[in-house]
């Protein structure tokens, strides 16, 4: 059919059209409009996207400048990325001790699913808080790779890191007598020549990508600079620039 | 080993020599007061007639030994509270936090925290009121120096006190805060800062009982001057927190400072009045007028904290900011809305305003009433304070199941039992000092 005769057809009007390809079509205009308000609103890729080319060395400042995507609705809370972080970071077995979890939102109105999952770790932040309010450096910036580490031994526990943490990364260890939190593996795995952390290697569905940000061939750093996709930080509010970033799709 | 004893009778012999030096440190630290009591009859000392370590002794004990059987049981009781306290918070800093206190990972600061901000800030408070006289020669001041100065070494070291069961491995701090410090940490300049004060604070006081003027007034200028710089650090521990909205900004520091001096006119009127009240003495009129004047001031203050306090609620509800709005919510109208406005507003500043403004400053038992009620009510507004800001989770505007509801927190026995303890310790320093240093009196010249 030509354009010419598509112009002649008559218009059959909507009351044939099944109620499921109405529902699909909504959905798929109100998924259009939620990815072009999401990205809007939450989105830190329009502010990456400016900024990439002349602040890249300011902005990855670490070699390598490690980082994790967390593609979140792949998530299906299987906890295997938590186990996997309890047993490789000895993680004591109490109440409230965890280095990594999953969050879990209920969106009762959606159309489709109405539950997500998010996995949450220590954000490994440029700008971090907890850094800035350590009495005695015993948490610090490592110089190399950027992660936020523990000098346990420096640790007075006066939470005060904890307070200070937007994302709720940090507990007080009895064990270790010091706070713990997630340094990447650092010391369980990256020392050791493995190339991602515990959690990132349990996890069944990929949705933990693990990588090199300031690698322009990295999977971290081809899906934080584009413009496709939503990518977003929580509570950028807090102004401590995460390197945990977050997608869908 | 120097301790290692041979037999029974060495012991005992150096047994006496060790309480014999203790003997000689106490009267060295009386040896510096002017003006002592003997078996009734007053004796003023002067530069040229020193006493003798025996007298001033003497003294000391004449004086405790004169005192009746309730103060002993209050000497015996506050005691007790401190050695309890010490016991289980040195169980709890060797078996495991956990145990014992009710913090969380998401609430981890508790009363603890709030009644060392308490202590701090009386102490703070106490420094800055009486500085007004004897630092900065307002007269009508002087009379409250001596009692104010002791007292805020005695809040302070309170302070320390509770602290030291509250942060988990404190020896830690004493090492580190030294050979490791972060220059950008307000804790770090606050603990720093605070030692400074302590230290300025003790020998202002020594100064002063020396009756030297200008290096008394040296120390309690520094004092105040560290003093402001300690507090206002520890409400810039609060107030910089990036991630908590409710504290964030330079609302704390600024206002730590001015209720730390509203605290200060409670604390003064009320251990003046039961100082008195112990050593059965009648106030002269100097005195009656520097507590007229200090309520005055306290009245000033009131109104200045009421006025702060009315900005930050309505900074908190107008446009809903995120993070501070559910929080300025359950404290007006919500979970906290009782310990808000009971404690913290009727019990901490509108009674005690009411009262001192009918007591006119002059009628000691509206003063005392209106005091101790502030200093309660002033308690729980230091814990709503700690509290309040960490009661909304970081993940509250991310709607998680987890975290869609206010975070709670109560405390438990043996927090309180510690937190008491710090009571018990202020309580006991200033039963003691008003005998052994004979009422804090103040030289006239």
């Amino acid at each position: 059919m030509n354009k010419m005769d598509f112009n002649k057809l008559q218009n059959e009007g909507v009351e044939n059209v099944p109620m499921q390809q109405r529902r699909d079509f909504l959905k798929m205009g109100l998924a259009i409009t939620g990815i072009f308000a999401g990205g809007t609103l939450l989105s830190a890729a329009s502010t990456f996207n400016k900024a990439q080319a002349a602040d890249f060395a300011k902005k990855y400042p670490y070699s390598p400048h490690y980082s994790m995507v967390m593609r979140q609705d792949r998530c299906i809370d299987c906890e295997r990325c938590m186990e996997a972080c309890v047993a490789t970071n000895h993680v004591p077995n109490v109440h409230g001790a965890y280095r990594t979890t999953i969050l879990e939102k209920d969106t009762s109105d959606a159309i489709g699913s109405t539950k997500e999952f998010i996995p949450v770790l220590c954000n490994q932040c440029n700008l971090p808080q907890c850094t800035r309010v350590c009495p005695t450096k015993a948490t610090y910036k490592d110089k190399t790779t950027g992660i936020v580490m523990m000098d346990i031994k420096k640790c007075i526990g006066c939470l005060t890191c904890q307070e200070g943490c937007p994302y709720n990364a940090r507990y007080f260890n009895e064990e270790k007598k010091a706070v713990d939190k997630c340094n990447f593996c650092i010391d369980t795995r990256l020392a050791r020549g493995e190339k991602d952390t515990a959690c990132a290697h349990a996890c069944p569905a990929g949705v933990r990508v693990f990588g090199d940000l300031s690698r322009q061939d990295s999977e971290v750093f081809k899906t934080v600079h584009q413009i496709e996709k939503a990518v977003w930080v929580l509570r950028p509010e807090a102004g401590t620039r995460p390197n945990v970033f977050y997608t869908k799709g | 080993m120097g301790l290692h004893f041979t037999n029974g009778y060495v012991r005992k012999k150096r047994l006496q020599i060790i309480l014999l030096q203790m003997q000689h440190i106490i009267a060295l630290t009386v040896l510096f007061h002017h003006s002592y009591q003997s078996k009734g009859e007053h004796l003023r000392m002067t530069n040229h007639s020193a006493p003798t370590l025996n007298e001033l002794v003497s003294g000391v004990v004449d004086r405790l030994k004169s005192a009746g059987p309730l103060y002993y049981l209050l000497l015996l009781i506050t005691l007790s509270l401190v050695i309890a306290s010490a016991v289980i918070g040195l169980l709890a800093m060797f078996r495991g936090h956990e145990h014992y206190y009710n913090v969380t990972r998401e609430i981890p600061w508790g009363i603890l925290i709030s009644t060392y901000v308490f202590f701090v800030v009386t102490s703070t408070g106490l420094c800055l009121v009486s500085s007004i006289g004897h630092v900065f020669g307002v007269q009508d001041f002087m009379p409250i120096a001596k009692r104010s100065v002791f007292l805020s070494i005695a809040t302070i070291l309170s302070g320390f006190f509770v602290i030291a069961f509250e942060i988990k491995i404190p020896w830690r701090m004493a090492i580190y805060n030294v050979i490791s410090p972060n220059l950008t940490s307000n804790i770090w300049w606050m603990g720093t800062l605070y030692g400074v004060y302590l230290a300025f604070m003790f020998a202002e006081y020594l100064f002063l009982l020396m009756n030297k003027h200008n290096p008394a007034v040296i120390c309690g200028f520094s004092g105040s001057v560290a003093g402001i710089l300690a507090h206002s650090n520890l409400g810039a521990v609060f107030g910089l927190l990036m991630g908590r909205p409710y504290w964030q900004g330079p609302y704390m520091p600024i206002y730590f400072i001015a209720s730390a001096m509203m605290t200060g006119c409670a604390v003064i009127i009320m251990f003046h009045i039961l100082g008195y009240k112990i050593n059965g003495e009648k106030m002269d009129g100097d005195m009656e007028r520097a507590l007229e004047v200090t309520t005055k001031v306290g009245i000033m203050l009131i109104c200045v904290i009421l006025f702060f306090t009315t900005w930050k609620l309505i900074a908190g509800a107008a446009g809903q900011p995120n993070g501070a709005y559910p929080v300025v919510m359950s404290e007006v109208a919500g979970h906290h809305a009782f310990s808000f406005w009971f404690w913290e507003i009727l019990l901490g500043m509108v009674g005690p305003l009411v009262l001192f403004i009918l007591s006119k400053g002059r009628n000691l038992k509206i003063m005392l009433i209106a005091s101790i009620s502030m200093i309660i009510g002033i308690f729980v507004m230091r814990f709503n304070l700690v509290y309040l800001g960490q009661s909304l989770p970081v993940y509250y505007d991310l709607g998680v199941n987890e975290f869609k509801e206010m975070l709670t927190y109560s405390p438990s026995i043996y927090e309180i039992i510690i937190a008491a303890g710090g009571f018990g310790m202020t309580a006991f320093f200033f039963l003691l000092g008003e005998k052994v240093f004979d009422g804090h009196k103040v030289e006239h010249h």
